[in-house]
């Protein structure tokens, strides 16, 4: 075996020594985003349609003084930020992207440390647990937590009411729980058992490996797959409109309803859409980027 | 227990150590004792239980009967106050196994201050002097991937000396080296030797056990075969399987 000299080409499925700016989406990620090919194909393509659809409908709408271009700027801060007074829309699909990611990701921890331990009961219980969330349809969690979780805590005499969104948010944690569950296990269960070792002769305790020496290289491999479950987690916000949570979802529909034109259909959605894209598509960028520069050379 | 041993007895002592993983019995009934200061080596064929053996004087593998006293603490007890021998027991590995997002100091002084609670002034001043006793100074900072394998297997004994321990258990520890660097490593463990510090060798350098060795032992199918001071044990081995052994390594 020739001794690793060159900190980039390690053989060892390692952590690297932190370098600032490295792993981070710098100006230079922008620039590369705004000039990837693949990306500008699909910004075209969405560009393109709406011409299309504008331009067909245009000549249908004209009786009424208003294109489909028109008719999409009047509605995009309703379906951007939800009706005035009031939080929704686009918005509120992140910001329950974002509230449901970390509470699945602070329980998924504990429930991946579970699944690890050396007390039998706790890591079948996990293991179960883990298994139970990542098998169900999100769909089904969410009308099952909708309906079991209360609409009112009472603390003494006041009352908080529970809003919809926040239980759909509770709901769409579970599965990333029970997914970052499975990510914490199989990164722990990648290290050298060597670590486990040298921790061990060391005097460790298990608490003082895991924390101090198993974890910290476990980021590493983590945050590739976590970031694609966030992906998949923003994808699937929508989900909760059928709940009737004011999401962007929903008040396109609402929107549309207004409208009452049907030929509306393809080009409001596709305008939804396109905010989903933009939001996502550099995130899966930077997935890929770290999940090369992570790459464990075999 | 403790309180009884005096440095006139032997630092180890194994007797009769049977160890199985399911059912291969990797040592069937190994006995042998070493003196404070006394540098032992343990040679023979892949499989034949070495690894396993000293794997076991630090508890980091349970046997199945038998008795293994370091300093007088007896190792094989469901009570065993593992922090207690591991202070005493210090353990280097083939793989190195280095902390891999640690520098090389960072290595050296973590068990000090986390397990001992040493404060961390004197934790780096010590780490620093370690650093230097094998001759790596100015790779401090260094993290192990920067580091080559016979740099990284000092670092791992500069870590292992951080506890102060009073036996070194070395497992193959230049096996994993490229020739040139297996010297910078031995080197090491010559100094140590000659400090009088307590070594378990495992080594498939017979040159090297010859040089160092205060006692030879041959292990083969989970027995001790043959042992001796070197200089009888290489020129005048009598097992049949230990002159086998030999004649294919020499």
């Amino acid at each position: 075996m020739k001794p690793v000299l060159d900190s980039n080409n390690t053989d060892l499925p390692v952590m690297m020594p932190f370098r600032p700016g490295a792993a981070t989406w710098d100006a230079r990620d922008w620039a590369g985003l705004a000039t990837s090919r693949r990306f500008g194909l699909a910004l075209a393509l969405v560009l393109i349609s709406w011409i299309l659809i504008d331009s067909a409908a245009a000549q249908m709408v004209s009786t009424q003084g208003q294109t489909v271009w028109q008719t999409l700027v009047k509605w995009t801060p309703l379906m951007m930020f939800g009706p005035e007074g009031e939080f929704g829309g686009f918005v509120l699909n992140i910001v329950v992207s974002f509230i449901a990611m970390a509470l699945g990701t602070f329980m998924g921890l504990w429930l991946g440390l579970g699944q690890v331990s050396p007390n039998r009961f706790i890591s079948r219980g996990s293991w179960a647990i883990t298994q139970l969330f990542r098998n169900s349809p999100w769909l089904v969690l969410l009308f099952y937590f909708m309906l079991l979780l209360p609409f009112f805590i009472r603390i003494g005499d006041t009352r908080i009411e529970v809003s919809g969104w926040a239980k759909a948010t509770f709901a769409l944690s579970l599965p990333i729980m029970a997914n970052v569950s499975e990510i914490v296990r199989g990164s722990i269960a990648s290290i050298p058992t060597g670590q486990w070792d040298s921790a061990e002769s060391l005097a460790f305790t298990r608490t003082q490996t895991m924390w101090r020496i198993i974890l910290p290289q476990c980021i590493k491999r983590m945050i590739p797959p976590w970031m694609n479950w966030y992906c998949i987690l923003t994808m699937s916000t929508p989900l909760i409109s059928i709940l009737g949570v004011n999401d962007g979802m929903r008040l396109t529909q609402d929107a549309l309803a207004a409208e009452g034109r049907s030929e509306y259909l393809i080009p409001m959605y596709l305008w939804l859409m396109s905010w989903f894209f933009i939001y996502s598509y550099p995130i899966a960028m930077l997935t890929r980027k770290l999940e090369n520069r992570f790459a464990v050379n075999q | 227990m403790t309180d009884t041993w005096t440095p006139d007895q032997p630092i180890v002592s194994i007797k009769d150590v049977h160890k199985s993983f399911g059912d291969l019995e990797v040592l069937k009934g190994v006995s042998f004792d070493v003196m404070k200061g006394e540098v032992i080596c343990i040679i023979g064929p892949s499989g034949s239980g070495k690894s396993t053996l000293i794997r076991c004087i630090n508890a980091l593998n349970d046997i199945q009967s038998g008795s293994i006293t370091v300093e007088g603490l007896e190792v094989n007890t469901p009570n065993l106050d593992k922090l207690a021998l591991r202070k005493k027991v210090g353990m280097v590995f083939q793989q190195y196994n280095l902390f891999p997002h640690k520098t090389a100091i960072e290595n050296v002084m973590m068990a000090p201050l986390l397990v001992l609670k040493q404060s961390p002034e004197e934790v780096e001043a010590r780490a620093r002097s370690l650093i230097r006793k094998v001759r790596l100074e100015g790779k401090e900072n260094a993290y192990p991937g920067e580091l080559s394998g016979g740099q990284q297997q000092r670092v791992a004994i500069a870590r292992s000396l951080a506890m102060n321990p009073d036996v070194m258990l070395f497992d193959e520890v230049t096996a994993a080296l490229d020739p040139e660097t297996v010297k910078e490593v031995l080197v090491t463990i010559k100094d140590l030797a000659a400090e009088g510090m307590t070594c378990m060798l495992v080594t498939h350098e017979m040159g090297f056990a010859k040089e160092i060795g205060d006692h030879i032992y041959f292990t083969d199918r989970g027995v001790i075969v043959e042992h001796g001071p070197p200089a009888t044990f290489f020129k005048k081995a009598s097992d049949p399987r230990t002159r086998e052994f030999l004649s294919q390594i020499l």
